[in-house]
This record gives C-alpha cells, sequence and structure tokens, in this order.
C-alpha cells in the first residue's frame, strides 16, 4: 500500500478530483496547507513598506492506493494539476504499513 | 453699458443691510439647514469614517482599541467644547486666546428671559445660531484629536491618550482656533495680524488648525512614545484593508460638511468648496497609485484610499478660495508627495508613525497652506475687498502670510505637544508594557477582542 500526499494549486482541486475519479478511486483526505518551496513566497507592499510573504497558501490531497494503482493516481494528479508554472506543487509517495477501518475493524487493503 | 451699471448700484444699494439689519441679525432657515447636515457629516468622519480608516490599518489585536478612541473623543471632546473649549476658540476679540463669554454654553444656547419667552442668540455675523456655529466647530474639535490617534497607535496608554487630548484640545488646538477663525493673531484682515503675523492667512476648513497642528502634533507624538516593539524588522502590514477603503469613503462623504460647510451658510461659496473638496480628493485618489504603478508594479488600495484622503487634507485650506482646476492639481500633487513621504521619507527618518497621520495630515497640510497662497483667487471669494490672493492672480500678501502662519503653527504644534506629553510621560506614564504591546491593546487596556467567531 502507498499513502501519496499531493500538494497543488487550489484552483486545480476539482481538477484532481475528477481525475481520481476517473480512475476508480474513491476517497481522499484535503486539507489547507501553506508552505513555501524553490520560488518562496511573494511580496506585499503597504504605504512603501515591502513585507515578503514567505509561506504561499497551498491545498495537499492524501490518497491510499495499492500498490498496483499508486503510479496510475500519481500520474492522473500530475496531469491534472500542472500548469507549467512555478509553485504547481508536490507530490510524496511514501510506504504505508497499514490501514484500519473504524466502523468493521477491517485492516490494510480491506480498509482503504 | 452706463444703463446697466446703475441698475447694478440700485441693486445693490437696495441690498446693503442698514445699519439697524447689521446690528440684528436674522435667522436664515435655509443655511441653517446645511449647517446642521454639515455637523453631523463632520461627526461622520469620525466615527465611522476616520475609526475604520485608522482601525482597519492597525493589527488585530489592536483594532479595538483605535475604534474605541475614536468613539472616546466623540463624547470627551463634546463635553469639553460645550464648557470650555467653544468659549476659549470663539470668546472675545483678545489676540492671543478666547474669553470666558461662553462658558457652560452661557450666550449659546436658548434662554427664557421673563415677559419676552424664549430667546436663542444668533451669531453676530452670520445667519445660523451661535448654537449652530458652537456645533459646527465643536466637530472639529472632535476630529483634530483623533487624527492625532494614528501616530502613537498599538502602543500608547488609554489613560494618557485621554489625558493628551484634554490638554492638547485646550493648550493647543483652542489657541490656534482662535488665531486663525476666532480674530486673533493670524486671522486673515483682523487688527491682530500685524508684523510678523503678515496679515494673518487664509484657512478656509483648517489646514492650519486641523492639519497642520495634528500631523505635527503626530510626528512629535511618534518620537516621544518611541517604535512600536519589532518596528521595522517585523511585518506589521494592516488587518483590514477592506475596513480602511471603506473609511476612507466616508471621509470623503464628511469631508464635504467639513469643507463646504466651512463657508458657514448655503451660499456659492460653499457650491466652490465642495466642488474643490471633490475633485481634489479624486485627483488624489488617482496620483497615489498612479506612482505606485509605476514605481512599484502594482497600484494598491491602500495607495487610492490614502490618495483620496491626502486630496482631502491638501484641498481643506483652500476649498473656499479655489476654483476647479487648481483644486485637482494640488490633489494630485498631494497624492505624489505623501506617497513618496511615507514610503521614502519615514523609512530614511526612522520614526514609527503606526498609520501616517504626519505623512499625509503633516506634510498635506502644510501643502495645502502653501498651495492656498499659491492659488487663491478673488473670483470664488473676494475676501481681500477685490485686491489680488494668490500668486496666480498677482497677489504676494498671501502667499508669505500662508508661509509664516504655517511657521508659527509648526512651531507652536511641536512646543506644544513637546511640553505637554513630557508631563504626561513623567506622571501617568505614556506607553503601555511590553507584554500589554504584545498581547495588544485591545486586551490589555479594555478586556475586549475585535473578532470572536463562534
Amino acid at each position: 500500500m502507498k499513502k501519496i500526499e499531493a500538494i497543488v494549486r487550489h484552483h486545480k482541486i476539482d481538477a484532481v478530483k475528477e481525475a481520481l475519479v476517473r480512475l476508480g478511486h474513491h476517497g481522499m483526505t484535503v486539507t489547507e496547507v501553506r508552505g513555501f518551496g524553490r520560488q518562496k513566497g511573494h511580496t506585499e507592499t503597504y504605504r512603501g513598506a515591502e513585507y515578503v510573504v514567505d509561506f504561499v497558501p497551498k491545498v495537499k490531497i492524501e490518497v491510499v492506493a495499492d500498490d498496483s494503482t499508486a503510479d496510475q493516481i500519481v500520474s492522473g494528479i500530475v496531469a491534472a494539476a500542472k500548469t507549467g508554472q512555478i509553485g504547481d506543487g508536490k507530490i510524496f509517495i511514501s510506504e504505508l504499513k497499514d490501514a484500519v477501518r473504524i466502523r468493521t475493524g477491517e485492516t490494510g487493503g480491506a480498509a482503504v | 453699458m452706463a444703463q446697466e451699471a446703475e441698475e447694478a448700484a440700485r441693486v445693490e444699494e437696495a441690498a446693503a443691510p442698514t445699519a439697524e439689519e447689521a446690528e440684528a441679525p436674522t435667522l436664515d432657515r435655509g443655511d441653517n439647514a446645511w449647517m446642521l447636515t454639515s455637523c453631523a457629516l463632520v461627526l461622520f468622519m469620525t466615527t465611522p469614517g476616520l475609526a475604520m480608516f485608522y482601525g482597519g490599518l492597525v493589527r488585530k489585536q489592536n483594532v479595538v482599541s483605535v475604534l474605541m478612541q475614536c468613539i472616546t473623543l466623540m463624547g470627551l471632546m463634546a463635553v469639553l467644547w460645550a464648557m470650555v473649549g467653544y468659549s476659549l476658540a470663539f470668546g472675545g476679540s483678545n489676540a492671543l486666546i478666547g474669553n470666558g463669554d461662553f462658558l457652560f454654553m452661557k450666550g449659546v444656547e436658548a434662554t427664557w428671559i421673563e415677559g419676552q419667552g424664549s430667546e436663542i442668540p444668533i451669531h453676530p455675523d452670520l445667519s445660523i445660531p451661535r448654537l449652530t456655529h458652537m456645533l459646527f466647530q465643536g466637530m472639529f474639535f472632535i476630529i483634530t484629536p483623533a487624527l492625532i490617534c494614528g501616530a502613537f497607535a498599538e502602543r500608547m496608554k488609554f489613560s494618557a491618550m485621554v489625558a493628551f487630548s484634554v490638554l492638547w484640545g485646550l493648550g493647543v488646538y483652542c489657541p490656534l482656533a482662535h488665531w486663525v477663525w476666532g480674530g486673533g493673531i493670524l486671522a486673515f484682515g483682523s487688527s491682530h495680524a500685524t508684523g510678523i503675523f503678515s496679515g494673518g492667512a487664509l484657512d478656509f476648513a483648517g489646514g492650519t488648525v486641523v492639519h497642520i497642528s495634528s500631523g505635527v502634533s503626530a510626528l512629535v507624538a511618534a518620537l516621544l512614545v518611541g517604535k512600536r516593539m519589532g518596528y521595522p524588522t517585523q511585518p506589521m502590514p494592516p488587518h483590514n484593508l477592506a475596513f480602511t477603503a471603506l473609511g476612507a469613503g466616508m471621509l470623503w462623504v464628511g469631508w464635504f460638511g467639513f469643507n463646504a460647510g466651512s463657508a458657514l451658510a448655503a451660499d456659492g461659496i460653499a457650491s466652490s468648496a465642495f466642488a474643490a473638496t471633490h475633485f481634489s480628493a479624486g485627483a488624489g485618489a488617482v496620483a497615489w497609485p498612479l506612482v505606485e504603478w509605476l514605481w512599484r508594479g502594482k497600484p494598491t488600495l491602500l495607495g487610492a484610499s490614502s490618495g483620496a484622503v491626502a486630496g482631502l487634507v491638501c484641498i481643506t485650506p483652500a476649498a473656499g478660495f479655489v476654483t476647479c482646476m487648481p483644486a485637482i492639481f494640488m490633489g494630485a500633487t498631494a497624492g505624489v508627495v505623501c506617497c513618496f513621504a511615507c514610503a521614502l521619507l519615514k523609512p530614511k527618518l526612522g520614526y514609527d508613525d503606526s498609520l501616517d497621520a504626519f505623512g499625509v495630515h503633516g506634510l498635506g497640510g502644510t501643502l495645502g497652506a502653501i498651495l492656498t497662497g499659491v492659488f487663491a483667487t478673488r473670483a470664488v471669494w473676494d475676501i481681500g475687498g477685490g485686491e489680488p490672493l494668490g500668486l496666480i492672480e498677482g497677489g504676494t500678501e498671501v502667499f508669505k502670510a500662508q508661509v509664516v502662519a504655517t511657521v508659527i503653527t509648526w512651531v507652536f504644534a511641536v512646543v506644544g505637544s513637546v511640553v505637554l506629553l513630557k508631563l504626561i510621560d513623567f506622571t501617568i506614564g505614556l506607553r503601555v508594557g511590553e507584554e500589554d504591546e504584545v498581547i495588544g491593546l485591545d486586551v490589555s487596556q479594555h478586556g475586549e477582542e475585535g473578532y470572536i467567531f463562534g
């Protein structure tokens, strides 16, 4: 099992969701996050005083997938979230040890 | 042509008041209606106008404190004005300060005269009750110290603000108002305005009395109270620019009462002042963001809001003396000058005028007072009895007088504010403690928060 965390632009969240649904994936967790990558933040000016805003708002999508579908999902997210401009985001993929469905107590792939 | 001239002379003769009429001023309902409306408009400038303009500019832990200062001054200065302020500013014909003629509203409000009934005194030089004049001038007494609050925002003790406003109102504002509007040493054409006073200043609605005095005192306060903790290394951006823009719009509307009301009648000068005010504000609102656009690449809402206020400040002393095109020039100049003052001069000199009370009111007011000496014209108000007024129409005396009045106002405001602030610092202290400043004045001074969601 893999956990895929994708940090994407706000306005791409619907496109990513639709891509995942098209791939037959059901279920995701979305969080409002702030941070910065290589492009850093942006500058704001108030009456001549400049402020560097380091943390740019983004959304983080977390999905859990079987090893067999993980690659497909990752490329689906890339295709949907890409604009080609700096600040498109990142995807982190990690091995997931286990998962539990609270209602039934099922574990592993059945719980996802 | 000769016939026409004769006709005009006859009309003039008929219109000229007889000695008897001049002694017994009568009420004009139209004038009074406009002046009462103007009173309300000027009060509207303090809260909500200035309160929102300043409230949006502070950080969110200080929004209550700014609104509280504005509301408090509306109460405090109103009461003080009724009791002593009006008398000190407008009583008698002394050169330096008023007298006790109107203390506690004596001779201002309606009285019952046995056998004659109720009588309300009419202002001897105007066609409105003295009470209306007193109310109108009282609104200026409220907003002027409120303007200063922008300089020491986010760090001054509430008690110190109250003490300063009372002392400053009586010790600095009232004498200045008397000098310029109460027949004192700076009043245009007054017998006291001789020698170094150069014949007195043209100050239609408060370039010297309101804006230079408050702006310069604001700078003194910013210097004596000291910088906010973390200034200028920590970011302190405005917490709600939408507030600020709405406040600026309200100030623009209220300013029509401020300036057009200063005609003290619903006449042609009021119309002219209204127009000049509007166009100057418009030019300021365009010029400031235009400078930003060319200089930094983006026109900002704060720039447009500040530019409108700068234009309004600059036209204030000139409103009843200049025509519309000079008004546009004055507003645009104020937008550019005040923009550079806030963006370049302040960081260079290193003072922390939190909300740019000096940058906008002090410098905008100074610019306006000087430019009044350039653009004042007989065409709008023939106050000099046919003599040319501003440089533009060939007069030089008015320009000299404007410079003198500006210098005197600067010196008086600096000295007065230093004395009062030092006095307060030695007694009750000017500034809140470090911890109180960090948690914000809302909680530390008032036990309230501006935003409680859910």
